[in-house]
């Protein structure tokens, strides 16, 4: 299943990319090759095995519920463009 | 032909760990901006979640709490959004596989039982906070919040009004208290609703459903949802459609209105996430919490309408709140049924409006519940009646003492000696003689304008039951 141009540019516009027409063709052969390469491994059959949620056959490390953390905010602050209040800002983004 | 109106609630609870889900920075409500968001939460490069086992725990102990069955595994997915809170572009969250699937919550309405099934509760975490107050038309974002453990509540579209959801969303925030996963905190954002609502004619599929966002009061939840079905039941009865979406409630028009954002915002593109292996719970940790948990209010309720014999809406205000049934059962221990039955009515309805109209909890009652035991004794034994009881409980409250001492102090004695009450009807019927004219020609009023008086005579101290049979006695002889 191809995708087709209009796909890619939505996928750019979800993830706010701002691409051209021409690096849009790009993309859109590039994912392409990928979803090909994914038709090739359907033609396997997978019928009763289990889908495989994560590459290695671990399980989650849990850590116990404590406060390890200490406030660095203002070293992280100092490479953020723009800072007010303990606050970071960002464009206006109005709901 | 009516509509029918089919809702569903999302829920989402701030799980009270210390520390956050994927972080072991603070999760303490109230910091300064950005002082508890450590690298984890803002996503700074090569930064890896690692999860926080309070939190799985507390899932685990909802689960347990509404029968539902416990996932052995779980996966968490990466759900993918654009917004500036959000400094991953994406929230981890729990999609094919949640940690707890199915269960049941019992909700009292109309003083009868209706059970609302649920559809899973997931783990996830939550984002900043976006402030858009003017900073040189910027908007200010603080991350403190972001990463902070949630539980994703989903019922079933099961409920079929608002004042339905409004109980189960009270069932539920008692619940999360009641097993100590949430601390219930509204106005912290603590408990949040999401209402989904839809309407249609009974028997027909179900309709378009909107998604009212944000609920934060138990008022607004009410109010949201009744505007959003009459909007709907409007629209389509003047031949419009329904278009599926999301909207806010406006507390002050008491309207919803759509979101702005585009509908494609909800295309999330969920997969697992591969910073996090799947989630395995053994049986013998589940064992574990099993047997830390408490008697579940269910359990309870059951035990106050079967045992004690009472009425459903009594028990459910007693189990309301778990301190107010420990409480109650503190206060009527090795009581006689009658005190039990007056103890629990007297907290489910004058205790409880006194919790209330001072915003307090039954732990900050000045009244304890020993001293509150004492005053049901007073009444059931007949030395005060149950409006005098009202008078010396107000007098406990305001701290005056305990109820021996304040009936002692203002002279509540109830008389109960019937020499003293046959004097006092006596001169009640040699003072009325058209009353007992009345009342011997057959007119009942009369008969308690007698006992009004002779209750008069008595500054309202007489046993009322003993007037009547005295008076009885003798207007009958």
């Amino acid at each position: 299943m191809p995708l087709s141009r209009d796909q890619v540019k939505h996928i750019a516009h979800l993830a706010r990319i701002d691409i051209s027409e021409a690096e849009a063709a790009q993309m859109q052969a590039q994912l392409n090759d990928i979803f090909h390469l994914i038709e090739a491994m359907q033609a396997v059959d997978a019928n009763g095995v289990e889908p495989m949620s994560h590459a290695q056959d671990v399980m989650l490390r849990l850590r116990e519920d404590t406060v390890t953390e200490s406030d660095q905010h203002a070293l992280f602050q100092s490479a953020a463009p723009q800072v007010e209040s303990g606050l970071y800002l960002v464009p206006k983004v109005v709901e | 032909m009516a509509w029918e109106t089919l809702i569903g609630l999302e829920i989402h609870a701030q799980l009270s760990t210390r520390s956050k889900i994927f972080s072991g920075a603070s999760a303490r409500f109230g910091a300064v901006p950005n002082a508890q968001a450590c690298a984890v939460d803002i996503a700074l490069p090569g930064v890896l979640p690692v999860a926080n086992k309070g939190a799985v725990e507390r899932a685990i102990r909802f689960g347990l709490a509404i029968g539902a069955s416990i996932n052995k595994r779980s996966v968490f997915a990466r759900k993918n959004y654009f917004y500036p809170d959000l400094p991953k572009g994406y929230q981890i969250s729990q999609f094919e596989l949640p940690i707890v699937q199915g269960g049941s919550i019992a909700i009292v309405f109309r003083d009868g039982e209706k059970i609302v099934r649920l559809t899973r509760a997931h783990l996830e975490e939550d984002a900043g906070k976006s402030l858009h107050e003017d900073f040189h038309g910027m908007s200010g974002i603080d991350l403190n919040r972001a990463g902070t453990p949630l539980l994703e509540i989903v019922s079933e579209p099961d409920m079929h009004s608002a004042a339905e959801a409004v109980a189960y969303a009270r069932a539920v925030h008692s619940l999360v208290r009641w097993i100590d996963i949430c601390d219930g905190n509204m106005q912290e954002g603590s408990f949040r609703c999401d209402a989904n609502v839809s309407v249609r004619r009974p028997g027909e599929p179900l309709g378009t459903r909107r998604e009212i966002k944000n609920l934060n009061s138990f008022r607004f939840l009410q109010q949201a949802i009744e505007y959003e079905a009459n909007w709907q039941i409007e629209t389509l009865q003047e031949g419009g459609t329904i278009h599926q979406a999301t909207v806010l409630f406006d507390p002050d028009s008491g309207q919803t209105r759509m979101m702005r954002s585009k509908e494609d915002a909800h295309d999330y593109r969920y997969f697992p996430d591969p910073d996090l292996p799947p989630l395995v719970i053994s049986e013998q940790w589940i064992d574990e919490i099993k047997r830390s948990m408490p008697e579940l209010p269910s359990q309870k309720f059951r035990k106050f309408t079967d045992d004690l014999a009472l009425a459903p809406s009594t028990a459910a205000v007693l189990i309301s709140d778990r301190s107010l049934a420990e409480y109650f059962e503190t206060a009527v221990q090795g009581a006689s049924p009658e005190v039990k039955r007056q103890s629990a009515n007297w907290i489910a309805v004058s205790t409880n409006a006194k919790l209330n109209e001072r915003g307090i909890s039954i732990t900050q009652a000045p009244v304890s519940p020993q001293q509150f035991r004492e005053l049901m004794d007073r009444v059931v034994d007949g030395t005060i009646s149950g409006k005098m009881a009202k008078d010396v409980d107000d007098a406990m409250w305001a701290g005056e003492g305990t109820a021996g001492e304040i009936i002692e102090k203002k002279g509540l004695k109830q008389i109960s000696d019937s020499g003293e009450l046959e004097t006092i009807v006596d001169q009640v019927i040699a003072a009325n003689p058209k009353s007992v004219e009345e009342y011997r020609a057959g007119r009942a009023k009369a008969f308690n304008a007698l006992v009004g008086q002779a209750m008069k005579a008595t500054r309202g101290r007489g046993n009322p039951a003993q007037i009547n049979d005295i008076l009885k006695k003798k207007l009958g002889g």
